[in-house]
């Protein structure tokens, strides 16, 4: 029963990112999202580039802890 | 003689002991603490434990406040008209972070043709720090119609101005001998650290401390996994008895599980790089994937490595497992390095590094870059090598649990 919700989560989070990109990349087209990161230098493109590569970093180190604490509870 | 030799062997073996003793109860931290007599080779590995920590940690905290803490260096964007004609000749010219108003008194704006002759302006208005409004006047005769508009202060230095002009109703005479006017400003560089301007590039200039140490990172990993497949595959096979088979077999699986964690955490590196690069490539070329070589290759290497968990995955068989990834591994990085950094060097492509030159070599030129550059990747190696062994210590953990099972 908990794998199968969590497999739901997998899906529904899977189904999230695809309509997040789906929605960016279609508010893209308009001008608004350039003329957001084109302001002051494009200095918020670096902003992103490096809040992604912290989360990113963050988001693997959460799924080690996950995994560590399975790992010691069957203990 | 004899017996000093065997005192001193077992002094050290003692003191081996007892350093291992420490590192294993009180762990890594006490023990250096503890124990911090000089020649023990326990101690320093504790200690290169522990500063190989401590350094990723402060490399990384002086990449991320300096990335943004610099400004980039002034440069000259843009003039508001696109034609000169004889006679006098107002335009705007529009500067990025210049300092025209505190520089109000010693500023100057002249027009240079092809760098050898000048013709200065008077300026009209000083409107704010990044534009000033001038007036030139140009003769009827001009040398060459190369030209550039230039600004110069003390504090900004030369801020040059190119972009295509017509020049309209002069008579081009080559070799014509023009009066030049004086400048009193001598100040040609800009005063203090800043990162480089680049014409479209501009603040995302910054993006080289996060997008590039990405894949220097994976590059050592997979180069550790490589490693550990050449070494799974050494061992294992050569021995006669039962017990030696054991231990070999024992050593396969463990070179194995290290290749297989390095790789995996190379590839969220990859993954990273990819990401970081795609926003990047959006805001400097226009699009968020180009069909550029070096970005195909990027892509296809982190499908290759996927394909690797995914073959792993499909083997029960520990030790087939073993020998058929490792195999796989092998033709990976080595798809890798020419995927990577020989194909990209051969063709064309926006991404930097063509035509024989490495990946930043457009920058390479500007040490001020340099100075958070390499930082960065080695404190973004030295993270990645701390994730691998949590990664490795998590897996082996959980390797011993699933043991315990059966």
């Amino acid at each position: 029963m908990k794998f199968q919700m969590m497999k739901m989560n997998i899906k529904q989070l899977i189904l999230c990112a695809i309509l997040a990109i789906s929605s960016i990349s279609s508010f893209a087209q308009s001008s608004g999202l350039e003329e957001f990161f084109y302001a002051s230098g494009k200095i918020r493109v670096v902003i992103v580039v490096a809040s992604i590569v912290m989360t990113g970093l963050l988001i693997y180190v959460f799924t080690l802890d996950r995994r560590l604490k399975k790992s010691t509870k069957k203990k | 003689m004899d017996s000093i030799l065997l005192f001193y062997s077992f002094s050290i073996y003692c003191r081996w002991y007892l350093g291992t003793y420490c590192s294993h109860t009180f762990g890594a931290n006490n023990s250096v603490i503890s124990n911090t007599g000089l020649g023990n080779p326990i101690d320093f590995k504790a200690f290169m434990k522990i500063w190989l920590k401590v350094i990723c940690v402060a490399l990384l905290a002086y990449v991320a406040v300096s990335t943004f803490w610099y400004p980039l260096i002034p440069a000259g964007l843009q003039v508001n008209i696109n034609k000169i004609n004889p006679g006098e000749n107002q335009f705007t010219l529009t500067g990025y972070n210049t300092h025209f108003v505190s520089e109000k008194e010693n500023l100057q704006v002249f027009v240079a043709i092809d760098s050898t002759a000048r013709y200065c302006g008077s300026i009209l208005n000083v409107i704010d720090n990044n534009h000033v409004l001038v007036s030139v006047n140009l003769p009827d005769t001009l040398s060459s119609a190369n030209i550039a508009f230039v600004a110069n202060d003390n504090t900004d230095g030369y801020i040059i101005v190119e972009q295509p002009i017509k020049s309209e109703g002069f008579v081009l005479i080559p070799g014509y001998k023009e009066k030049s006017c004086k400048i009193s400003v001598i100040q040609t560089d800009h005063k203090g650290f800043g990162y480089p301007y680049q014409p479209i590039i501009m603040e995302t200039i910054r993006n080289l401390m996060w997008h590039v140490p990405m894949w220097f990172t994976m590059f050592v990993l997979m180069t550790i996994s490589f490693i550990q497949s050449i070494k799974s595959l050494n061992s294992g096979g050569r021995a006669d008895d039962n017990l030696d088979k054991f231990l070999d077999q024992k050593k396969l699986l463990i070179s194995d599980t290290k290749a297989a964690m390095s790789a995996s955490t190379g590839l969220v590196f990859c993954l990273l790089g990819l990401i970081t690069g795609s926003v990047w490539a959006r805001f400097a070329w226009g699009a968020w994937w180009t069909n550029d070589p070096q970005l195909n290759g990027a892509m296809v290497v982190f499908i290759v490595y996927v394909a690797y968990f995914i073959l792993r995955n499909s083997t029960p068989d520990l030790e087939k497992r073993a020998r058929l990834s490792s195999i796989f591994n092998i033709f990976a990085f080595v798809l890798m390095v020419v995927l990577l950094m020989v194909m990209p060097r051969f063709t064309e492509g926006l991404h930097p590094g063509k035509s024989g030159n490495p990946a930043f070599s457009q920058y390479d030129l500007d040490s001020s870059l340099r100075v958070v550059f390499y930082p960065a990747v080695l404190g973004f190696i030295l993270l990645g090598y701390w994730l691998y062994r949590i990664n490795l210590s998590i897996r082996n953990i959980e390797i011993s649990n699933d043991e315990n099972e059966y």
